[in-house]
């Protein structure tokens, strides 16, 4: 039989996936995996403020992970501390703070590790709208700021010389990003939502020609890694999340086996 | 060539950071069409001063004023970007913004990098990435051309011909252009005014006038003095051999 909860792990995983693609493509070249995780680890004190405000978690989460995205912002533009430091304080303070914050709440039984490494199999309708609404509102902001951040992610000057609100459409982009990171975590978990950004993209980089191709490569692939993910952790009972990181580093590792668009040109 | 109003005009800027004194009180004016050059050694701030110029960052004190609506190209010191950005040389200049193939291709062919069009950026020569830099600096027809280091990168024969390019482009376009440079003796001969910075302005004014300046000997020293024959040379000659001998010196002395 095939299960309605299976169907719904499929769905949910490939509109993570999807999600993904294009995002983490953007996290590749723009060097910003730290930032991804910085914005997962934080999502465990979104889950603690759901449980504190009685309000739906992954708008807990959604919450935090705006404020984080927002403190990341105007982190970048003091001098003080250098980038990746303030990265770690801020993605290890928040995870522990949220471990902390969860464990002073007696009340609550929480599934930790449904939380770090994902629950697809828990994937319930709201769950799926809040993928496909939330993903969907990302993407078409991703779509609508798509050429001036291109420019910007070659040369932030050159792209402030040449008129474009360049603080803006930054601040915008982390906030879309921490808007997918929120719904991505249901799938793969705090610790694995940067895996999918980041591989997938890392595995299409070989195969695309322009930017645009590399993007939606990466979303298919990451669908692909969540298929296979899904039936590994099916046949040897393994848990779903990890499962699907597994084979999006085997697709990468296989990726090696083919020619590169490069290569192909000659 | 020179007009009731400059395209950019400083008066008495400073920079300072964290109590350190980056720039001190620099005036200076660029006219329409004259090609301005800011020389001077590491951390004199020429860099810095572009920014300023650029309004990228605001002066601690003074004034910054640009010609009302005034376009300038760009062209920065670096690019870094990441070998997986997929990105051709086509798709590069065409978010300047003109999209098609026939808008870019005569762009190319003007700074002398038109087979490279369909390339990867990544995989161009330096050469070829300060051309292609400079095509996009060019695309929006700018008034004014800032420049950061245009030749670094480049061996000294290519050098001699960006330098030769820039003139031209500015000959044939009428565009001032702003640059900095590292170099003293392939510079002179293609620049109309020299501003020596070292902090503050040490000295400015044409070439010869810069050259022969006490302050300007005492920054460069020996190396200085190389170049008088080079400037003076006829622009025909540019390719003459002194030149290369004055480079190989300068370069054993980094």
């Amino acid at each position: 039989m095939f299960a309605d909860f299976l169907l719904r792990a499929l769905l949910g995983g490939c509109g993570v996936a999807l999600i993904a693609g294009p995002f983490g493509s953007f996290v590749v070249w723009r060097r910003l995996a730290y930032f991804g995780d910085t914005l997962a680890h934080s999502a465990l004190l979104g889950v603690a403020l759901g449980f504190l405000l009685h309000i739906n978690l992954t708008f807990g989460v959604l919450i935090i992970c705006q404020l984080l995205a927002l403190l990341l912002f105007l982190g970048q533009r003091q001098h003080q501390l250098a980038n990746d430091t303030l990265l770690g304080i801020l993605s290890h303070g928040a995870l522990s703070l949220g471990l902390v914050s969860l464990a002073f709440m007696e009340t609550v039984r929480v599934d930790l590790m449904a939380y770090l490494f994902g629950d697809i199999l828990a994937i319930g309708i709201t769950d799926l709208l809040w993928i496909f609404i939330g993903g969907g509102v990302a993407l078409a902001g991703l779509l609508w700021l798509w050429r001036p951040l291109l420019a910007i992610t070659i040369h932030e000057d050159l792209a402030r010389v040449e008129g474009i609100a360049v603080d803006r459409i930054n601040w915008i982009f982390l906030s879309l990003i921490a808007l997918s990171v929120a719904v991505m975590m249901k799938v793969v978990g705090l610790l694995l939502v940067t895996a999918l950004l980041i591989i997938p993209a890392a595995t299409a980089r070989r195969f695309a020609q322009t930017p645009e191709t590399m993007a939606a490569l990466a979303g298919l692939l990451g669908c692909l890694a969540v298929v296979g993910g899904l039936y590994g952790s099916f046949t040897w009972d393994t848990p779903a999340g990890p499962s699907i990181v597994v084979s999006a580093c085997l697709l990468f590792v296989l990726s090696f086996l083919v020619p590169s668009a490069a290569a192909r040109r000659g | 060539m020179i007009t009731a109003k400059p395209l950019l005009e400083m008066t008495a800027v400073d920079l300072v950071r964290s109590t350190k004194q980056l720039l001190q009180s620099i005036s200076l004016r660029v006219e329409a069409g004259e090609i301005l050059t800011i020389i001077g050694p590491n951390g004199a701030g020429k860099t810095t001063l572009l920014r300023i110029a650029l309004g990228l960052i605001p002066p601690s004190a003074g004034k910054v004023e640009r010609r009302a609506n005034l376009c300038i190209g760009y062209m920065p010191q670096k690019l870094h970007i990441d070998p997986s950005f997929p990105l051709t040389v086509q798709r590069f200049l065409a978010m300047a913004g003109k999209d098609h193939r026939k808008d870019i291709l005569p762009l190319l062919q003007e700074v002398g990098a038109a087979r490279v069009l369909d390339s990867r950026l990544q995989t161009l020569s330096g050469g070829e990435l300060q051309r292609v830099l400079l095509a996009r600096a060019l695309i929006r027809e700018p008034e004014l051309l800032v420049l950061d280091e245009p030749v670094q990168g480049v061996d000294v024969q290519g050098q001699m011909e960006l330098y030769q390019l820039i003139s031209q482009i500015r000959t044939q376009r009428g565009c001032a252009v702003m640059m900095v440079s590292h170099d003293l003796h392939l510079v002179m001969a293609a620049t109309d005014r020299v501003l020596c910075l070292n902090r503050h302005i040490c000295c400015s004014g044409t070439p010869e006038v810069v050259t022969n300046h006490p302050a300007y000997l005492e920054m460069f020293g020996p190396q200085a003095f190389q170049q008088l024959a080079v400037y003076t040379h006829d622009p025909e000659h540019h390719q003459h051999h002194h030149n290369c001998v004055n480079c190989r010196e300068k370069h054993n002395v980094r």
